[in-house]
Protein backbone atom coordinates (compact mmCIF):
# COMPACT_ATOMS: atom_id res chain seq x y z
CA UNK A 1 0.00 0.00 0.00
CA UNK A 2 1.30 3.42 -0.91
CA UNK A 3 2.26 5.49 2.10
CA UNK A 4 0.17 8.67 2.60
CA UNK A 5 2.22 11.81 2.20
CA UNK A 6 1.96 14.80 4.53
CA UNK A 7 1.85 18.48 3.83
CA UNK A 8 2.10 21.40 6.25
CA UNK A 9 0.35 24.77 6.37
CA UNK A 10 2.66 27.52 7.62
CA UNK A 11 1.12 30.56 9.30
CA UNK A 12 2.32 34.05 10.23
CA UNK A 13 2.31 33.10 13.93
CA UNK A 14 1.02 30.58 16.46
CA UNK A 15 -2.15 32.65 16.96
CA UNK A 16 -3.06 31.94 13.32
CA UNK A 17 -2.18 28.24 13.59
CA UNK A 18 -4.39 27.89 16.68
CA UNK A 19 -7.25 29.67 14.96
CA UNK A 20 -6.85 27.28 12.01
CA UNK A 21 -6.85 24.37 14.44
CA UNK A 22 -10.15 25.53 15.91
CA UNK A 23 -11.71 25.80 12.44
CA UNK A 24 -10.45 22.36 11.36
CA UNK A 25 -11.70 20.78 14.59
CA UNK A 26 -15.13 22.26 13.97
CA UNK A 27 -15.03 20.97 10.37
CA UNK A 28 -13.87 17.52 11.58
CA UNK A 29 -10.80 17.40 9.33
CA UNK A 30 -7.94 15.29 10.70
CA UNK A 31 -4.87 17.41 11.41
CA UNK A 32 -2.00 17.80 13.85
CA UNK A 33 -0.15 20.83 15.17
CA UNK A 34 3.60 20.18 14.99
CA UNK A 35 6.68 22.37 15.49
CA UNK A 36 7.80 23.88 12.18
CA UNK A 37 10.40 21.40 10.82
CA UNK A 38 13.89 22.92 10.93
CA UNK A 39 14.54 22.24 7.24
CA UNK A 40 11.50 24.33 6.28
CA UNK A 41 12.05 27.35 8.48
CA UNK A 42 14.21 28.45 11.38
CA UNK A 43 11.08 29.97 12.97
CA UNK A 44 10.25 28.64 16.43
CA UNK A 45 6.52 28.34 15.74
CA UNK A 46 4.11 25.55 14.97
CA UNK A 47 2.38 24.49 11.75
CA UNK A 48 -0.63 22.40 10.84
CA UNK A 49 0.15 18.98 9.34
CA UNK A 50 -2.44 17.14 7.26
CA UNK A 51 -2.42 14.29 4.78
CA UNK A 52 -1.90 15.42 1.23
CA UNK A 53 -5.40 14.42 0.11
CA UNK A 54 -6.96 16.92 2.53
CA UNK A 55 -5.28 20.03 1.11
CA UNK A 56 -8.28 21.32 -0.83
CA UNK A 57 -10.66 20.67 2.07
CA UNK A 58 -8.41 22.58 4.42
CA UNK A 59 -7.94 25.49 2.04
CA UNK A 60 -11.69 25.73 1.57
CA UNK A 61 -12.28 25.85 5.33
CA UNK A 62 -9.58 28.40 6.08
CA UNK A 63 -10.12 30.74 3.15
CA UNK A 64 -11.40 34.12 4.33
CA UNK A 65 -11.15 33.09 7.98
CA UNK A 66 -7.44 32.80 8.66
CA UNK A 67 -4.53 33.59 6.39
CA UNK A 68 -1.59 31.25 5.87
CA UNK A 69 1.89 31.89 4.50
CA UNK A 70 2.48 28.75 2.43
CA UNK A 71 1.71 25.09 1.95
CA UNK A 72 4.66 22.67 1.67
CA UNK A 73 5.14 18.97 1.12
CA UNK A 74 6.94 17.33 4.03
CA UNK B 1 -32.01 47.21 55.22
CA UNK B 2 -28.96 47.37 57.51
CA UNK B 3 -25.62 46.60 55.96
CA UNK B 4 -25.11 43.38 57.90
CA UNK B 5 -28.27 41.93 56.37
CA UNK B 6 -26.78 42.22 52.89
CA UNK B 7 -24.32 39.43 53.79
CA UNK B 8 -21.49 41.69 52.73
CA UNK B 9 -19.19 43.85 54.80
CA UNK B 10 -19.18 46.47 52.07
CA UNK B 11 -21.26 48.03 49.34
CA UNK B 12 -19.03 48.19 46.30
CA UNK B 13 -19.90 51.20 44.12
CA UNK B 14 -16.52 51.68 42.44
CA UNK B 15 -17.20 49.54 39.39
CA UNK B 16 -16.28 52.38 37.03
CA UNK B 17 -12.70 52.09 38.35
CA UNK B 18 -12.62 48.29 38.44
CA UNK B 19 -15.48 45.86 38.79
CA UNK B 20 -16.04 43.72 41.86
CA UNK B 21 -17.00 41.02 42.51
CA UNK B 22 -16.08 38.96 39.47
CA UNK B 23 -17.91 35.88 38.19
CA UNK B 24 -16.79 32.66 39.88
CA UNK B 25 -15.55 31.35 36.55
CA UNK B 26 -12.95 34.09 36.28
CA UNK B 27 -10.82 32.92 39.18
CA UNK B 28 -11.44 29.26 38.27
CA UNK B 29 -9.99 29.90 34.81
CA UNK B 30 -6.93 31.59 36.29
CA UNK B 31 -6.33 28.78 38.76
CA UNK B 32 -6.80 26.24 35.98
CA UNK B 33 -4.15 27.97 33.88
CA UNK B 34 -1.75 28.14 36.80
CA UNK B 35 -2.23 24.57 38.02
CA UNK B 36 -2.90 22.65 34.83
CA UNK B 37 -1.20 24.56 32.02
CA UNK B 38 1.59 27.00 32.77
CA UNK B 39 3.52 27.40 29.54
CA UNK B 40 4.34 30.43 27.42
CA UNK B 41 1.84 30.94 24.59
CA UNK B 42 3.04 31.27 21.02
CA UNK B 43 6.58 30.38 21.95
CA UNK B 44 7.80 26.87 22.56
CA UNK B 45 5.40 24.62 20.64
CA UNK B 46 5.09 21.92 23.32
CA UNK B 47 1.58 20.96 24.29
CA UNK B 48 1.44 23.13 27.41
CA UNK B 49 2.60 26.12 25.35
CA UNK B 50 -0.11 25.36 22.80
CA UNK B 51 -2.73 25.04 25.55
CA UNK B 52 -1.70 28.48 26.80
CA UNK B 53 -2.07 29.79 23.25
CA UNK B 54 -5.52 28.22 23.01
CA UNK B 55 -6.60 30.04 26.18
CA UNK B 56 -5.58 33.36 24.64
CA UNK B 57 -7.30 32.50 21.36
CA UNK B 58 -10.50 31.71 23.28
CA UNK B 59 -10.35 35.12 24.98
CA UNK B 60 -9.82 36.78 21.59
CA UNK B 61 -12.71 34.86 20.04
CA UNK B 62 -15.06 35.77 22.88
CA UNK B 63 -14.18 39.47 22.49
CA UNK B 64 -14.57 39.30 18.70
CA UNK B 65 -18.06 37.85 19.22
CA UNK B 66 -18.92 40.59 21.71
CA UNK B 67 -17.75 43.40 19.38
CA UNK B 68 -19.19 41.94 16.17
CA UNK B 69 -15.72 41.49 14.72
CA UNK B 70 -15.34 38.78 12.05
CA UNK B 71 -11.70 37.97 12.76
CA UNK B 72 -10.51 37.59 16.35
CA UNK B 73 -6.90 38.21 15.26
CA UNK B 74 -7.86 41.87 14.73
CA UNK B 75 -7.71 42.26 18.53
CA UNK B 76 -4.34 42.83 20.22
CA UNK B 77 -4.09 42.43 23.98
CA UNK B 78 -2.63 45.16 26.19
CA UNK B 79 -2.39 45.62 29.92
CA UNK B 80 -5.27 48.12 30.02
CA UNK B 81 -7.30 50.57 27.94
CA UNK B 82 -4.67 53.26 28.54
CA UNK B 83 -1.98 51.24 26.78
CA UNK B 84 -4.39 50.51 23.94
CA UNK B 85 -5.18 54.23 23.55
CA UNK B 86 -1.48 55.09 23.59
CA UNK B 87 -0.83 52.58 20.80
CA UNK B 88 -3.70 54.08 18.80
CA UNK B 89 -2.82 57.75 19.30
CA UNK B 90 0.98 57.62 19.26
CA UNK B 91 0.89 55.02 16.49
CA UNK B 92 -1.33 56.87 14.01
CA UNK B 93 -0.67 60.58 14.54
CA UNK B 94 2.37 62.41 13.14
CA UNK B 95 3.42 66.07 13.24
CA UNK B 96 1.24 68.07 10.87
CA UNK B 97 -1.81 65.87 11.46
CA UNK B 98 -4.98 67.27 12.99
CA UNK B 99 -6.94 65.30 15.60
CA UNK B 100 -10.40 65.99 17.00
CA UNK B 101 -11.54 64.92 20.44
CA UNK B 102 -14.25 65.86 22.92
CA UNK B 103 -14.31 67.90 26.10
CA UNK B 104 -15.23 64.79 28.12
CA UNK B 105 -12.09 62.73 27.72
CA UNK B 106 -10.09 60.86 30.32
CA UNK B 107 -6.40 61.63 30.72
CA UNK B 108 -5.66 58.33 28.94
CA UNK B 109 -6.66 60.28 25.81
CA UNK B 110 -5.75 63.84 26.81
CA UNK B 111 -2.21 63.16 28.03
CA UNK B 112 -1.06 61.36 24.86
CA UNK B 113 -2.77 64.11 22.82
CA UNK B 114 -1.07 66.92 24.76
CA UNK B 115 2.25 65.10 24.32
CA UNK B 116 1.60 64.83 20.58
CA UNK B 117 0.56 68.48 20.45
CA UNK B 118 4.02 69.42 21.71
CA UNK B 119 5.43 67.33 18.81
CA UNK B 120 3.46 69.29 16.21
CA UNK B 121 0.08 67.53 16.06
CA UNK B 122 -2.85 69.96 16.00
CA UNK B 123 -5.45 69.10 18.63
CA UNK B 124 -9.05 70.34 18.57
CA UNK B 125 -11.13 69.71 21.68
CA UNK B 126 -14.82 70.05 20.80
CA UNK B 127 -16.89 71.39 23.70
CA UNK B 128 -19.74 69.37 25.11
CA UNK B 129 -22.97 70.43 26.80
CA UNK B 130 -22.86 70.77 30.57
CA UNK B 131 -24.22 67.27 30.94
CA UNK B 132 -21.35 66.00 28.81
CA UNK B 133 -23.04 65.38 25.48
CA UNK B 134 -21.04 65.86 22.28
CA UNK B 135 -23.00 67.41 19.40
CA UNK B 136 -22.21 65.71 16.10
CA UNK B 137 -22.65 69.01 14.22
CA UNK B 138 -19.90 70.58 16.33
CA UNK B 139 -17.63 67.69 15.37
CA UNK B 140 -18.47 68.15 11.70
CA UNK B 141 -17.60 71.83 11.97
CA UNK B 142 -14.21 71.04 13.47
CA UNK B 143 -13.06 68.90 10.51
CA UNK B 144 -10.21 70.28 8.41
CA UNK B 145 -8.68 68.86 5.25
CA UNK B 146 -5.73 67.51 7.23
CA UNK B 147 -7.83 65.96 10.02
CA UNK B 148 -6.52 62.45 10.49
CA UNK B 149 -8.36 61.10 13.50
CA UNK B 150 -11.46 61.52 15.64
CA UNK B 151 -11.01 60.05 19.11
CA UNK B 152 -13.98 60.00 21.48
CA UNK B 153 -14.94 58.19 24.64
CA UNK B 154 -18.01 55.98 24.21
CA UNK B 155 -19.16 57.06 27.67
CA UNK B 156 -17.67 59.42 30.22
CA UNK B 157 -16.05 57.93 33.30
CA UNK B 158 -17.22 60.98 35.25
CA UNK B 159 -20.89 61.40 34.31
CA UNK B 160 -21.58 58.22 32.35
CA UNK B 161 -22.80 60.38 29.43
CA UNK B 162 -23.13 58.15 26.37
CA UNK B 163 -21.87 59.70 23.13
CA UNK B 164 -23.56 59.16 19.74
CA UNK B 165 -20.87 56.76 18.54
CA UNK B 166 -22.66 55.40 15.48
CA UNK B 167 -23.38 58.93 14.20
CA UNK B 168 -19.80 60.02 14.86
CA UNK B 169 -18.56 56.93 13.00
CA UNK B 170 -20.66 57.94 9.99
CA UNK B 171 -19.25 61.47 10.01
CA UNK B 172 -15.67 60.22 10.31
CA UNK B 173 -16.17 57.68 7.53
CA UNK B 174 -17.82 60.24 5.27
CA UNK B 175 -14.83 62.57 5.63
CA UNK B 176 -12.19 59.84 5.36
CA UNK B 177 -11.09 60.35 8.96
CA UNK B 178 -10.02 57.48 11.20
CA UNK B 179 -12.32 56.86 14.16
CA UNK B 180 -10.96 55.72 17.53
CA UNK B 181 -13.32 54.89 20.41
CA UNK B 182 -12.36 54.68 24.07
CA UNK B 183 -14.63 51.92 25.33
CA UNK B 184 -13.07 51.62 28.79
CA UNK B 185 -16.45 52.35 30.41
CA UNK B 186 -18.69 50.58 27.92
CA UNK B 187 -17.18 47.29 26.74
CA UNK B 188 -19.50 44.71 28.31
CA UNK B 189 -21.91 47.39 29.56
CA UNK B 190 -23.37 48.69 26.27
CA UNK B 191 -23.74 47.01 22.87
CA UNK B 192 -20.72 47.64 20.64
CA UNK B 193 -20.47 46.62 16.99
CA UNK B 194 -17.27 47.76 15.33
CA UNK B 195 -18.69 47.35 11.81
CA UNK B 196 -22.08 49.01 12.35
CA UNK B 197 -20.46 51.86 14.32
CA UNK B 198 -17.71 52.28 11.69
CA UNK B 199 -15.02 52.05 14.36
CA UNK B 200 -11.41 51.81 13.12
CA UNK B 201 -9.73 51.52 16.52
CA UNK B 202 -11.49 50.32 19.68
CA UNK B 203 -9.64 50.49 22.99
CA UNK B 204 -11.15 48.50 25.86
CA UNK B 205 -10.46 47.65 29.46
CA UNK B 206 -10.67 44.03 30.60
CA UNK B 207 -11.21 44.60 34.31
CA UNK B 208 -14.31 46.79 34.30
CA UNK B 209 -17.56 45.64 32.67
CA UNK B 210 -15.83 42.72 30.91
CA UNK B 211 -15.39 41.29 34.42
CA UNK B 212 -11.81 40.15 33.94
CA UNK B 213 -8.82 40.74 36.19
CA UNK B 214 -6.72 43.89 36.31
CA UNK B 215 -3.80 43.95 33.91
CA UNK B 216 -5.99 43.12 30.90
CA UNK B 217 -7.27 45.24 28.03
CA UNK B 218 -6.90 45.44 24.30
CA UNK B 219 -7.14 47.23 21.00
CA UNK B 220 -9.25 46.26 18.00
CA UNK B 221 -7.64 47.39 14.74
CA UNK B 222 -9.71 47.53 11.56
CA UNK B 223 -8.43 45.30 8.74
CA UNK B 224 -5.44 46.82 6.94
CA UNK B 225 -4.97 49.67 9.39
CA UNK B 226 -2.06 47.86 11.06
CA UNK B 227 0.03 48.82 8.03
CA UNK B 228 -0.25 52.48 9.13
CA UNK B 229 -0.24 52.00 12.90
CA UNK B 230 3.18 52.05 14.54
CA UNK B 231 3.74 49.77 17.53
CA UNK B 232 4.45 51.32 20.92
CA UNK B 233 6.83 48.54 21.90
CA UNK B 234 8.87 46.05 19.92
CA UNK B 235 10.40 42.74 20.86
CA UNK B 236 9.90 39.00 20.87
CA UNK B 237 6.59 37.76 19.53
CA UNK B 238 7.31 34.06 18.99
CA UNK B 239 6.87 34.67 15.27
CA UNK B 240 9.36 35.49 12.48
CA UNK B 241 12.14 34.83 14.99
CA UNK B 242 14.79 34.74 12.27
CA UNK B 243 14.18 38.43 11.48
CA UNK B 244 15.17 41.40 13.62
CA UNK B 245 12.40 43.60 12.24
CA UNK B 246 9.09 43.79 14.10
CA UNK B 247 6.30 41.67 12.50
CA UNK B 248 3.85 43.89 10.59
CA UNK B 249 0.75 41.77 11.07
CA UNK B 250 -2.00 41.50 13.69
CA UNK B 251 -1.87 40.85 16.55
CA UNK B 252 1.88 40.22 16.87
CA UNK B 253 2.85 43.75 15.84
CA UNK B 254 1.43 45.08 19.13
CA UNK B 255 2.03 42.09 21.40
CA UNK B 256 5.75 42.06 22.15
CA UNK B 257 6.97 40.08 25.12
CA UNK B 258 5.33 37.29 27.08
CA UNK B 259 1.64 38.14 27.49
CA UNK B 260 -0.43 38.11 30.67
CA UNK B 261 -1.73 34.60 30.00
CA UNK B 262 -3.18 34.05 33.46
CA UNK B 263 -4.97 37.39 33.25
CA UNK B 264 -6.28 36.63 29.77
CA UNK B 265 -7.57 33.26 31.02
CA UNK B 266 -9.61 35.25 33.52
CA UNK B 267 -10.66 37.82 30.93
CA UNK B 268 -11.87 35.08 28.58
CA UNK B 269 -14.04 33.69 31.38
CA UNK B 270 -15.35 37.17 32.21
CA UNK B 271 -16.32 37.86 28.59
CA UNK B 272 -17.98 34.43 28.32
CA UNK B 273 -20.04 35.36 31.38
CA UNK B 274 -21.03 38.64 29.73
CA UNK B 275 -21.99 36.82 26.51
CA UNK B 276 -24.02 34.22 28.44
CA UNK B 277 -25.92 36.84 30.45
CA UNK B 278 -26.26 39.09 27.41
CA UNK B 279 -25.15 42.73 27.16
CA UNK B 280 -28.81 43.81 26.86
CA UNK B 281 -29.70 42.07 30.13
CA UNK B 282 -26.66 43.57 31.85
CA UNK B 283 -27.53 47.00 30.52
CA UNK B 284 -31.14 46.67 31.64
CA UNK B 285 -30.12 45.71 35.19
CA UNK B 286 -27.56 48.51 35.45
CA UNK B 287 -29.91 51.08 33.97
CA UNK B 288 -32.53 50.08 36.53
CA UNK B 289 -30.09 50.52 39.42
CA UNK B 290 -29.01 53.90 38.03
CA UNK B 291 -32.60 55.09 37.59
CA UNK B 292 -33.44 54.04 41.16
CA UNK B 293 -30.46 55.99 42.47
CA UNK B 294 -31.19 59.09 40.36
CA UNK B 295 -34.82 59.11 41.50
CA UNK B 296 -33.71 58.81 45.11
CA UNK B 297 -31.10 61.56 44.80
CA UNK B 298 -33.62 63.95 43.24
CA UNK B 299 -35.59 63.82 46.49
CA UNK B 300 -32.60 64.76 48.64
CA UNK B 301 -32.14 68.47 49.44
CA UNK B 302 -28.58 69.75 49.15
CA UNK B 303 -27.57 67.14 46.57
CA UNK B 304 -26.57 68.15 43.04
CA UNK B 305 -26.42 65.50 40.32
CA UNK B 306 -24.15 66.03 37.31
CA UNK B 307 -24.59 64.59 33.85
CA UNK B 308 -27.73 63.51 32.00
CA UNK B 309 -30.92 63.51 34.08
CA UNK B 310 -32.09 60.16 32.70
CA UNK B 311 -30.48 56.77 33.26
CA UNK B 312 -31.10 55.94 29.59
CA UNK B 313 -28.50 58.49 28.49
CA UNK B 314 -25.73 57.31 30.75
CA UNK B 315 -23.88 54.21 31.85
CA UNK B 316 -24.24 53.10 35.46
CA UNK B 317 -22.09 56.01 36.63
CA UNK B 318 -23.41 58.91 38.70
CA UNK B 319 -21.36 61.91 39.82
CA UNK B 320 -22.90 64.14 42.46
CA UNK B 321 -22.07 66.67 45.14
CA UNK B 322 -23.43 67.28 48.62
CA UNK B 323 -23.68 70.92 49.73
CA UNK B 324 -21.25 71.70 52.50
CA UNK B 325 -19.33 68.42 52.25
CA UNK B 326 -16.25 67.97 50.05
CA UNK B 327 -16.19 64.85 47.84
CA UNK B 328 -13.19 63.42 49.69
CA UNK B 329 -14.81 63.96 53.09
CA UNK B 330 -18.00 62.37 51.87
CA UNK B 331 -16.15 59.36 50.43
CA UNK B 332 -14.26 58.84 53.68
CA UNK B 333 -17.46 59.05 55.68
CA UNK B 334 -19.26 56.66 53.32
CA UNK B 335 -16.41 54.17 53.61
CA UNK B 336 -15.85 54.34 57.36
CA UNK B 337 -19.42 54.63 58.60
CA UNK B 338 -21.45 52.91 55.92
CA UNK B 339 -19.04 50.52 54.18
CA UNK B 340 -19.86 52.20 50.86
CA UNK B 341 -16.87 52.29 48.50
CA UNK B 342 -16.83 54.95 45.80
CA UNK B 343 -14.44 57.36 44.12
CA UNK B 344 -14.18 61.07 44.93
CA UNK B 345 -12.26 63.81 43.11
CA UNK B 346 -11.48 64.32 39.45
CA UNK B 347 -11.38 60.64 38.37
CA UNK B 348 -8.36 61.32 36.10
CA UNK B 349 -10.55 63.43 33.83
CA UNK B 350 -9.96 67.17 34.45
CA UNK B 351 -11.34 68.05 30.99
CA UNK B 352 -14.66 66.41 31.81
CA UNK B 353 -14.88 68.25 35.12
CA UNK B 354 -14.24 71.57 33.36
CA UNK B 355 -17.09 70.73 30.99
CA UNK B 356 -19.59 69.94 33.75
CA UNK B 357 -18.37 72.79 35.95
CA UNK B 358 -16.90 70.79 38.82
CA UNK B 359 -13.20 71.55 38.31
CA UNK B 360 -11.32 71.58 40.68
CA UNK B 361 -13.73 70.51 43.41
CA UNK B 362 -14.52 67.22 41.72
CA UNK B 363 -17.46 64.96 42.52
CA UNK B 364 -18.46 61.88 44.45
CA UNK B 365 -18.72 59.13 41.85
CA UNK B 366 -20.82 56.01 42.27
CA UNK B 367 -20.22 53.31 39.66
CA UNK B 368 -22.79 50.51 39.79
CA UNK B 369 -22.24 47.03 38.45
CA UNK B 370 -24.20 43.97 37.41
CA UNK B 371 -23.92 42.40 40.87
CA UNK B 372 -25.25 45.37 42.82
CA UNK B 373 -28.71 45.18 44.38
CA UNK B 374 -31.63 47.57 44.81
CA UNK B 375 -31.19 47.29 48.60
CA UNK B 376 -27.65 48.63 48.29
CA UNK B 377 -28.94 51.63 46.34
CA UNK B 378 -31.56 52.31 48.99
CA UNK B 379 -29.06 51.99 51.82
CA UNK B 380 -26.67 54.38 50.11
CA UNK B 381 -29.47 56.92 49.63
CA UNK B 382 -30.07 56.86 53.38
CA UNK B 383 -26.37 57.40 53.98
CA UNK B 384 -26.29 60.35 51.57
CA UNK B 385 -29.39 61.80 53.21
CA UNK B 386 -27.57 61.72 56.56
CA UNK B 387 -24.43 63.29 55.07
CA UNK B 388 -26.53 66.04 53.51
CA UNK B 389 -27.98 66.79 56.92
CA UNK B 390 -31.46 65.60 56.08
CA UNK B 391 -33.69 63.79 58.52
CA UNK B 392 -34.10 60.06 58.27
CA UNK B 393 -37.39 59.09 56.63
CA UNK B 394 -40.19 57.89 58.84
Amino acid sequence: MEEQRYIVFLFPSVSYALKAEKILKAAVIAHKLIPVPRHISSDCGVCVRITEDKQQDVERELLGKVEWDKVLLL
Amino acid sequence: MPLDQLNSPIIYFDNAATSWPKPAGMMAAMINYNEQIGGSPGRSGHHRSLDAGRIILEAREALAELFGCDDSLRIAFTKNATEALNIALLGILSPGDHVITSGMEHNSVMRPLRYLEAQGVQVSVVSCSDDGRLDTEDVRAAIWPHTRLLVVTHASNVTGTIQPIADLGKIAGHHGILFCVDAAQTAGALPIHVGEMAIDLLAFSGHKSLLGPQGTGGLYVREGLEKQLRPLMMGGTGSRSEFEGQPDFMPDKYESGTPNTIGLAGLGAGVRFVLAEGVEAIRSKEEGLTARFLTGLAALPGVTVHGPPNAANRTAVVSFNIAGVSPSEAALELDEHYGILCRPGLQCAPAAHRTIGTFSRGTIRFGFGYFNKDEEIDLSLEAIRSLAGGDAPH
